[in-house]
């Protein structure tokens, strides 16, 4: 249930690997995978069904438990609170995922470059982050954004201005981009890193001979050629931004008026079945936001494949 | 990039750090990289060194320190000087021994507790979920069986879904289970980790010649002996990748534990630093900003080592899994 499962997966998706040489069919190979599938069908199958299940019931004082049909999605779709969830981790994706891959995949072609003094250590000091709990992330990223003991507290201070409040209604979801940002750059900036590496030599070869300039080598070769990178970490990040929880869950702490009960979809099913012990409505909404997310991950799946192929 | 021998498909595994284990003699060179490294850029001739490319990323390098740099220089205040001075700068008295010393022993020790928590959580839960995926892994690389398409299909599927539309419902089906607020219901479903069983598949079809686990066979050895002495050690480097990963994840993880656990007595770090912040925001409670970033620090410490001791395995870890397509 992390987004490396889910990394997993799309990379997964993508491959059609041929068959390695195989011996005759037989059972054998299941004692192996066996154990997995148990633990899987347990935490993952399971859970699934269980989920389908309980959407289609609803819990009333009176009357106990009743069959519903899918009169608990007609409520989620009509669902203002929940809309406007979506609406905010959309904006969220628009503005957040298009700078923080913007910015990995410079630092990225500037590693590759070979133009950089002291390239293992930018390496590595970008990609810490992510080593970061999303728990530290957010709670480093509160404590600075203070404007009373803060760094903007701070810098409020000594420059004698009044910089807005980060942890503000109007300025909240940018902080909290900003802390998604820095926690993940570093990643998907290894992500189109590695793809560069593996980009064959003598491409470059005949670009040069062919008088091509560092721009033209971008745009004509590095780039096509991490298509399914660059595919790939959208997916994930699209996936990341529509599963926003972690930090808005722990920022609330420190900013209880800007950050409500239903800021993001994942907040508010997880404040409806544990706050408001509506679980069939709460996995109703989880199931339509997951359908939401799909159905979008396939979408930029197949443009991004498609685009010049 | 469809090719099985094309450089871009093949996973880049590091070279062997420890003595490689017997290998196929035409299995070796496909598992070196550091040849496509190294022989990419001479003919061109280096590159010139750039100072302006260079100041350019150094801003990206400093908005990925800085706040790491904050964390250590606040962890050495105390809850008057965090107040009282600027942030990227230590204030007059040095306190982080006492602060470490306090972090451990605030609230009967409670951190402690909560340390070993997640050191059990890692090692059982990354630890089984790094043993199911090369288990899994091999049987997909090297077996043929009935059903394998289905259980990929059903794996990749069911891995699709976002995780959290599945909290709810596990939830509810582990507090029926009477799971709920034990260590199991942080542990079981961290063994899942479809990630690692896809870069675990990909490493075991390139590493293990099929040669040789014919050979072992024709010498009358068992499958689960075949698969100890003869794929294990040829797995190694992808099963340290994967344990990594695998780690990161369960020691950072706050969601399940949320959901799952109500006790503070199995809270692991996270959610436990978590707790000690929120504390100040209740009427009465006991502010101790100065041991929530201590507390901070010393959960990011492990890990942060972890990444630069091991940085060989888990850089070539990710290009094996980015780079396919």
């Amino acid at each position: 249930m992390t987004t490396l499962h889910l990394r997993g997966a799309a990379a997964e998706r993508r491959t059609s690997r041929p068959p390695s040489p195989r011996r005759r069919r037989s059972w054998t190979g299941w004692g192996f995978i066996g154990p997995f599938v148990a633990v899987f069908a347990l935490v993952f199958l399971a859970p699934l069904a269980y989920s389908v299940y309980l959407s289609l019931f609803r819990d009333q004082l009176i009357g106990g438990t009743t069959f519903v049909g899918l009169d608990n999605y007609q409520q989620a779709l009509q669902d203002s609170q929940f809309w406007a969830s979506l609406g905010r981790v959309s904006l969220f994706l628009a503005v957040q995922v298009p700078i923080m891959l913007g910015i990995a995949l410079l630092v990225a072609l500037a590693l590759d470059s070979g133009r950089l003094y002291g390239k293992d250590f930018f390496r590595i000091s970008v990609f810490l982050p992510y080593a970061v709990p999303a728990v530290v992330a957010s709670l480093m990223w509160g404590f600075m954004y203070g404007t009373r003991f803060g760094l903007v507290g701070d810098i409020n201070d000594a420059l004698g201005v009044s910089l807005p409040d980060p942890l503000s209604p109007d300025l909240v979801l940018a902080s909290i981009g900003n802390i998604v940002t820095w926690e993940f750059t570093g990643y998907n900036m290894l992500i189109f890193y590695s793809a560069l590496r593996v980009i064959p030599h003598s491409l470059y070869e005949a670009a040069e001979i062919d008088g091509a300039g560092q721009l033209r080598v971008i745009t004509a070769i590095k780039l096509p050629a991490i298509r399914g990178a660059l595919v790939i970490a959208t997916i994930f990040s699209i996936i990341g931004s529509f599963q926003l929880f972690n930090e808005p869950s722990i920022l609330q702490n420190l900013a209880r008026n800007s950050i409500t009960t239903d800021f993001t979809p994942n907040l508010y099913t997880y404040s409806l079945s544990f706050a408001g012990r509506q679980q069939n409505y709460s996995a109703t909404v989880a199931i339509v936001m997951g359908l939401i997310t799909m159905v979008i991950a396939y979408a930029v799946q197949l443009r991004g494949m498609r685009k010049g192929a | 990039m469809t090719g099985p021998s094309s450089p871009a498909t093949t996973p880049t595994t590091p070279p062997p750090a420890v003595p490689a284990p017997a290998r196929a003699p035409g299995a070796a060179p496909r598992l070196r990289t550091p040849r496509v490294r190294t022989a990419r850029r001479h003919t061109a001739g280096r590159p010139r060194r750039s100072v302006l490319l260079t100041v350019l990323t150094g801003l990206v390098l400093l908005y990925s320190l800085v706040p790491l740099l904050w964390l250590v220089i606040s962890a050495t205040k105390t809850q008057e000087g965090l107040a009282g001075s600027f942030g990227l700068w230590f204030s007059g008295d040095f306190a982080l021994w006492d602060n470490i010393a306090e972090t451990f022993t605030y609230n009967d020790g409670a951190f402690t507790r909560w340390l070993l928590n997640t050191v059990l959580y890692v090692v059982a839960g990354a630890g089984g979920a790094t043993f199911l995926a090369v288990l899994g892994g091999y049987a997909l690389a090297k077996f043929d069986f009935p059903g394998k398409r289905a259980v990929f299909a059903v794996v990749i599927g069911a891995v699709a879904v976002p995780g959290t539309a599945l909290a709810v419902p596990t939830f509810l089906m582990f507090s029926k289970m009477g799971l709920t607020d034990t260590p199991w219901a942080v542990i079981i479903p961290s063994l899942i980790s479809p990630f690692g069983l896809y870069l675990m598949w990909v490493f075991a079809t390139e590493a293990i010649p099929a040669e040789l686990m014919e050979a072992a066979r024709i010498d009358g050895a068992s499958e689960l002996r075949t698969f100890f002495q003869v794929a294990l050690p040829l797995l190694a480097p992808g099963t340290v990748t994967v344990l990594l990963f695998t780690m990161v994840a369960t020691w950072n993880n706050y969601f399940l534990p949320l959901i799952m656990l109500k006790d503070p007595d199995w809270y692991p770090l996270t959610l436990g630093l978590n707790s000690w912040n929120a504390q100040a925001a209740t009427a009465g409670g006991d502010p101790v900003f100065h041991l929530v970033i201590t507390g901070s620090l010393i959960t990011v410490l492990p890990l942060i080592a972890a990444f630069l001791l091991l940085q060989k395995y888990w850089q070539s870890g990710l290009a094996a899994g980015s780079v396919k397509e």
